[in-house]
C-alpha cells in the first residue's frame, strides 16, 4: 500500500493521459534509435532490407507497447511485479534445462517474430520485484539483516542461471542493477561496504597469491584471467576484435570520415560489427563529435530518468525508474568500455543502437514503466 | 498495512539523496568513458592518421595450408592445390555500377568470359557489400593469371589472388573415409563460442564429413596475420608486418590405398560394404562402400543434377555403409551363439544335436534352412554348413543375456569410435531392452530369432570385421584408422585378451576352417588352396522380408524372382591365413542374394590383395576357377601406380 492510492484522484486518466508523459525523453530515445538505423544502413553498404529495416519496424512494434505500458495505471504493474519476476524465472530455468538438450544449446525462446532471451527479460522484472518488495516492507525494517537476505536471494537466484549459460555480461547487470535498488531503497551503508571489502579482499588475494607458495588458482586459471583482462595477449582469438576496434575509432579522428564512408573491410573480420560492436561505425564515421554526441543523447536519457524519480513520491515508481536507470546506464558503460578496449569483451549490446529484438523491445518495455510511473505519479 | 503520507516523504527524501548520489556515480564514469572516447579518436589517431593519409592500414589473415592426409604408405590421398582466382571488390573498382561494369568488360577481354559469367559476377557484386570481394574467375591457368597481373593498372579494384584449394587425387576411392571440405556454412557457426577468426573468410573451406570433419582440428592449423598498407584503390603498398601461422598436420591413416581400390573395383556396382582389417592391431586396410562418389565435385561446387542423381540413386552413394549400415548380421553371427554356450558351459566341443529340418517348441515350428535337415550335427558341422536347428537348440539353453553379454564382448551393440560421421551402434538386445524399448516381455521366438543374427539383432559391417579380428586374434581388438600425426605415430592401444578358454575359441575357428574347407562347407567354392593362406569364414545369407507359411508351404520364391530390394543380404566374414591370422574381411552386399556365392569371393579377393601385397596370383584359387576369375581380375578398373585411371582401352 503506498502514498499513490490515497491521491488517485489526482492522476490523469483516459486520453488526457497523452499529455502527461514525458514526451522530451520519449523523443531523445527515439533520436538514439534513429541513429542506429543510420549506422544499420551504412554497415550494410547502403542496404535498407539487411539490418536497418527489420530494427526499424521492431522499434515501432516496441513503440506500440511502450504507450500501452505507460497508460496502464503504475499500481497495476506494481501488482504484477510478484508475476513477472515468476515467469521470468520459469523462462529462464526453460532454456537452461531444455535448452540445452531439446533446442541445440540455445538460449533463447523462439516467439516467431523474434527470439526472446529471458536472460534480458529478467532485467527489468528483477528491477520490478526488487520495487514492489520494498514498497511493500516497513521502511523500518528495511536494514534488517533478514529483510536484507530476502531481495539478496531474488538477486543471486536468476544470477546464478544467467552465469551457468555462461553469460557474464548479464551477471554483471542482474547483480549491480538490483544491489543499486536495494541501495535506493535505503540499505544501511555497512552491507555495501563489507560485501565491498569481501570481493575486494578476495580478488586482491587472489591476484596476490599467484606465483607465491600459497597461490589460490592453478596456474592455468591465471592464464585464463590474464587473456580474459588483457585480450591484446591473444590477437588472433579474443583479442582480434579489440584491435579492429581501435583501428575503426582512432581513424575516424575529430569528424570522422563521413556518413558511408567508413573503411568497412577493415572490420570485414569483426563478427559483431552490426550488433555489440556497432559504436565503432560511428566512431569512424562520425568521429570523436558523433561519438561524443550519442553520449550526450544517453546521458540525457539518464538525467531525465533520474528528474522523474526525485519528482516522483511514490515509492514503487521511484525504485522502479532508478532501477531501470541503473540497468541503461550499464548496457553503455559496458558495452563502450569493451569496445574501446577498457574492459573484457562479455557480450553485451549497446541499446537502441546494436541489432537485435530482445534487447530493444526489453528496454522499451522498462521505459514503458517509467512512462508510465510519470503518469500516475501522485500529484 | 498502511503507512502515514509523512513516513513516506521522509523516505522519499532518502531515495532522492541516494538517487543523486548514483547520479553522481553515473555522470563520473560518463566522464571517464568520454575521456577514453577523446584519447582513442583524437590524440592517439595521430598514429593511425598518419598511415591513413593516402593509403590505409589493412589486417589480412594468411590461412595456413590444411595438413595432408597419406595412405599408410604415405601415398598421397588428399591434398592441396594452388588455385589461382581473380577477385574483385566494388568499392576499389570505382563504386559505382557503370564503373564495375567497365573494369568488367576490360577484364572479359583479358581472360575469357562468357556473358553470362559477366551478368551472374555482376549481380553478385550488386548483391554485397561494396568491401566483399567477390570471386569473378576460379581454377585459372597459369597464363590467364598472369595476364591480369600484367594488365593491372588498366583493372582497379581486380586482384589476382593464388589460393590453395582440396583436391583428392584418388576421388572415389576415399570419398567416404575422408569426406569433403567445403565453404563454412552459417550451420557450422551455430553453437560456437568464439569461432577460429578463420572461419569469416570467405569460402573458407573446411571439413563436412568423414576424417575431413572429424579431424578439422588437427587439418586446419592456425591463421597467420599480415598488416598490410593499401592505397586509396585497394592495392597492396607495402607489408608492415606479418606473423606466420601454424600449418595444418599431415595425417597418415592405416589405410593401403592400393588394397582400397583394388576393394572398390572389385565391389564393381553393388550396393556393398568392405571391411579389412589387420586382426592384432585393429588398423584397418581398406574400409569400401560402393557405390562411391567424386569428393572433388563437393569441393568445387556441385552441380544440382549432379547432386540429385546422388540423393536418388537406390545404392545410396553417398552412405558410408561401412559405419552407417545396420544390417541383421544372419548366420555370421552363430559364432557368438556358439562361444556363448560354450563359455556359459551348457555345451562342449563335441555337443551334437539331430536336425530334422525344424525345430519345435511349445508346438512352433522353427525351420532349419535346409528343408530335409543336416541329420547329425556337431559344433563344427554346424558352423560349416551353417545349420539352424543347432543353434536353436543351443539358444534355447544358453538364453539371450548370455549371448549378448558375448556379442557385446565381440563388439556387437558397441560404438567403434572412428573419425567418421554417423557411426551406428548396430543393436544387440537382450530382455532388458526389449522391455525398455516395446514394453514386452522377451519371448522364445525371439532368442531363435537372435541366434541366427535375425530378429532384432543388426550390425554394421565394421561391427562384423571386428568381431572376425576378436575371434580370429582372441583379443580386444579396437579398430583405428589414423596411423600417425605428422609423423608422430599414434600408439595403438593394447588390446586385452577376450577371456575366453583358448580350446573353445579354437573350436569355433576350426568350424569356420571347415566353413571354407571342408567337403560340405558353405563356402568351399571361395576357398584358397595355397596352404600358407588357408582362410577361415562364415557365410550369411540374411533376409529381409517376411515369408508366410502360405509360401514357405509352396516353396519359397528364389532371389532372382524378386525385385532388388526384397532380395536377401549377402553376408560373409572371414580371416586368414587360418594358422597365423592377420588379417580380418567382412562384406556384406545389399540384396545381393546367397552369401557363399556373392559374398564369400569378394572376402577371398580383398583377403588375398592384402596378403600378397599385389594382384592376387592365380595359383592360390581352385584349379577349376583359376580361368574365369583371371577374366575377373583382368577386367578390373584399377589405378595405376601414380593413383590415375589408366586410359579407356577399346577392346
Amino acid at each position: 500500500m503506498s502514498f499513490l492510492e490515497y491521491q488517485l484522484k489526482l492522476t490523469p486518466s483516459g486520453l488526457a493521459k497523452v499529455f502527461f508523459i514525458n514526451w522530451a525523453l520519449l523523443l531523445v530515445i527515439t533520436a538514439i534509435a534513429a541513429i542506429g538505423w543510420l549506422m544499420l544502413y551504412s554497415i550494410a553498404g547502403g542496404d535498407l532490407q539487411t539490418w536497418a529495416l527489420p530494427q526499424i519496424k521492431r522499434f515501432g512494434m516496441g513503440l506500440v507497447i511502450l504507450f500501452i505500458v505507460a497508460f496502464v495505471p503504475i499500481w497495476f504493474w506494481r501488482s504484477m511485479s510478484g508475476m513477472a519476476y515468476l515467469v521470468a524465472m520459469i523462462l529462464l530455468l526453460i532454456v537452461e534445462f531444455f535448452g540445452t538438450v531439446g533446442m541445440g544449446a540455445q538460449r533463447w525462446i523462439d516467439l516467431g517474430f523474434m527470439r526472446l532471451q529471458p536472460s534480458e527479460l529478467m532485467k527489468v522484472t528483477l528491477v520490478m520485484m526488487l520495487a514492489a518488495y520494498y514498497d511493500w516492507l516497513d521502511d523500518k525494517k528495511v536494514s534488517r539483516p533478514l529483510w536484507v537476505l530476502i531481495p539478496v536471494v531474488l538477486i543471486v537466484a536468476p544470477t546464478v542461471l544467467v552465469l551457468m549459460q555462461p553469460n557474464l555480461g548479464t551477471s554483471v547487470m542482474l547483480i549491480v542493477a538490483g544491489a543499486a535498488v536495494m541501495f535506493a531503497a535505503g540499505v544501511s551503508l555497512w552491507y555495501f561496504g563489507i560485501v565491498a571489502a569481501l570481493v575486494g579482499g578476495t580478488v586482491a588475494a587472489v591476484i596476490l597469491s599467484e606465483g607465491k607458495t600459497w597461490q589460490l588458482l592453478h596456474a592455468y586459471q591465471y592464464k585464463r584471467i590474464h587473456t580474459f583482462l588483457d585480450p591484446s595477449a591473444d590477437p588472433l582469438g579474443a583479442g582480434y576484435n579489440i584491435i579492429q576496434a581501435k583501428i575503426a575509432l582512432g581513424s575516424g579522428g575529430w569528424a570522422g570520415k563521413g556518413f558511408m564512408q567508413g573503411t568497412q573491410s577493415r572490420l570485414n573480420f569483426l563478427p559483431e560489427k552490426h550488433t555489440d560492436f556497432i559504436f565503432t561505425t560511428l566512431g569512424e564515421e562520425f568521429g570523436f563529435i558523433g561519438a561524443i554526441s550519442l553520449l550526450a543523447l544517453y546521458t540525457l536519457v539518464l538525467v531525465f530518468c533520474i528528474i522523474a524519480a526525485i519528482q516522483n513520491k511514490d515509492r514503487f515508481s521511484q525504485l522502479l525508474i532508478i532501477g531501470v536507470a541503473v540497468n541503461f546506464f550499464l548496457y553503455i558503460a559496458v558495452n563502450l568500455s569493451m569496445v574501446m578496449g577498457l574492459a573484457p569483451v562479455v557480450g553485451v549490446p549497446l541499446p537502441l543502437l546494436s541489432y537485435g529484438g530482445s534487447a530493444t523491445l526489453v528496454i522499451l518495455v522498462a521505459f514503458g514503466l517509467v512512462q508510465s510511473a510519470i503518469v500516475h505519479r501522485p500529484r | 498495512m498502511r503507512r502515514a503520507p509523512r513516513d513516506t516523504e521522509a523516505t522519499a527524501r532518502s531515495v532522492t539523496r541516494r538517487a543523486l548520489f548514483m547520479g553522481g556515480c553515473m555522470a563520473a564514469t560518463v566522464a571517464v568513458l568520454g575521456g577514453r572516447m577523446r584519447f582513442l579518436g583524437v590524440e592517439q589517431a595521430d598514429e593511425f592518421r598518419l598511415l591513413a593519409e593516402e593509403n590505409r592500414i589493412n589486417i589480412r589473415l594468411i590461412p595456413p595450408a590444411r595438413g595432408v592426409i597419406y595412405d599408410r604408405n604415405g601415398k598421397l590421398i588428399a591434398g592441396n592445390e594452388q588455385n589461382y582466382r581473380v577477385v574483385i571488390t566494388r568499392e576499389n573498382a570505382g563504386g559505382t555500377d557503370d564503373e564495375v561494369e567497365a573494369v568488367l568488360n576490360r577484364l572479359s577481354h583479358v581472360i575469357p568470359m562468357t556473358t553470362e559469367e559477366l551478368a551472374d559476377t555482376l549481380k553478385d557484386i550488386k548483391r554485397n557489400s561494396p568491401f566483399v570481394p567477390i570471386i569473378v574467375a576460379d581454377r585459372l591457368n597459369w597464363e590467364n593469371f598472369s595476364k591480369i597481373a600484367v594488365n593491372a593498372p588498366a583493372l582497379p579494384g581486380v586482384t589476382p589472388e593464388v589460393g590453395l584449394s582440396r583436391v583428392y587425387p584418388r576421388d572415389t576411392d576415399f570419398a567416404h573415409i575422408l569426406g569433403y571440405v567445403g565453404p563454412v556454412s552459417e550451420k557450422d557457426l551455430e553453437g560456437v563460442e568464439s569461432p577460429d577468426p578463420l572461419l569469416r573468410i570467405p569460402k573458407f573451406q573446411i571439413g563436412k564429413i568423414g576424417v575431413e570433419k572429424w579431424m578439422e582440428e588437427t587439418l586446419r592449423g592456425s591463421a597467420g596475420t599480415k598488416r598490410i598498407e593499401v592505397n586509396a584503390v585497394g592495392r597492396v603498398m607495402r607489408e608492415l608486418g606479418r606473423e606466420e601461422g601454424v600449418a595444418g598436420k599431415d595425417i597418415r591413416l592405416t589405410i593401403d590405398a592400393d588394397v582400397q581400390n583394388f576393394v572398390q573395383a572389385r565391389l564393381g556396382t553393388e550396393s556393398a560394404a568392405c571391411v579389412v582389417m589387420e586382426v592384432n592391431t585393429g588398423d584397418i586396410i581398406a574400409a569400401v562402400s560402393s557405390p562411391s562418389f567424386d569428393p572433388n565435385l563437393f569441393v568445387r561446387g556441385i552441380s544440382q543434377a549432379d547432386y540429385s542423381e546422388l540423393t536418388e540413386n537406390d545404392h545410396r552413394p553417398l552412405a558410408n555403409k561401412v559405419v552407417q549400415g545396420a544390417y541383421p548380421p544372419g548366420s555370421t553371427f552363430k559364432m557368438v551363439t556358439a562361444l556363448a554356450a560354450l563359455e556359459a558351459g551348457v555345451i562342449d566341443e563335441n555337443y551334437a544335436v539331430r536336425c530334422p529340418g525344424y525345430l519345435e517348441i511349445g508346438g512352433r515350428k522353427f525351420n532349419c534352412w535346409k528343408r530335409g535337415g543336416h541329420g547329425k550335427v556337431d559344433l563344427r558341422r554346424a558352423l560349416s554348413e551353417s545349420c539352424d536347428v543347432y543353434f536353436y537348440d543351443t539358444s534355447q539353453k544358453v538364453g539371450i543375456d548370455k549371448i549378448a553379454e558375448m556379442g557385446r564382448k565381440l563388439g556387437f551393440g558397441i560404438r567403434h569410435d572412428l573419425p567418421m560421421s554417423a557411426i551406428s551402434d548396430g543393436k544387440m538386445p537382450d530382455k532388458a531392452w526389449k522391455q525398455e524399448k516395446y514394453k514386452q516381455d522377451w519371448v522364445i521366438g525371439d532368442t531363435i530369432n537372435a541366434s541366427i543374427g535375425q530378429g532384432y539383432v543388426l550390425a554394421t559391417p565394421l561391427q562384423l570385421a571386428v568381431m572376425t579380428a576378436r575371434i580370429a586374434s582372441g583379443k580386444m581388438v579396437t579398430p583405428r584408422i589414423v596411423h600417425s600425426i605428422n609423423d608422430q605415430p599414434v600408439a595403438v592401444p593394447q588390446a586385452e585378451g577376450l577371456g575366453l578358454d583358448g580350446s573353445k575359441l579354437q573350436a569355433v575357428q576350426m568350424g569356420m576352417f571347415e566353413v571354407m574347407n571342408g567337403a560340405h562347407g558353405t563356402a568351399k567354392s571361395a576357398r584358397i588352396v595355397d596352404d600358407a593362406m588357408r582362410m577361415c569364414g562364415k557365410t550369411g545369407t540374411a533376409q529381409v522380408r517376411n515369408i508366410s507359411t502360405a509360401e514357405r508351404d509352396n516353396g519359397v520364391i528364389s532371389n532372382d524372382n524378386l525385385p532388388w530390394e526384397q532380395r536377401d543380404h549377402a553376408l560373409f566374414v572371414g580371416f586368414a591365413p587360418a594358422d597365423n591370422p592377420k588379417y580380418a574381411v567382412s562384406v556384406v552386399v545389399e540384396h545381393g542374394g546367397g552369401g557363399s556365392v556373392v559374398a564369400a569371393p569378394i572376402a577371398r579377393d580383398a583377403l588375398l590383395r592384402a596378403l600378397t601385397g599385389g594382384i592376387p596370383p592365380l595359383t592360390a584359387y581352385p584349379a577349376d576357377q583359376r580361368g574365369r576369375i583371371e577374366t575377373l581380375l583382368n577386367a578390373l578398373q584399377l589405378r595405376l601406380a601414380d593413383g590415375t585411371m589408366p586410359a579407356p582401352t577399346k577392346a
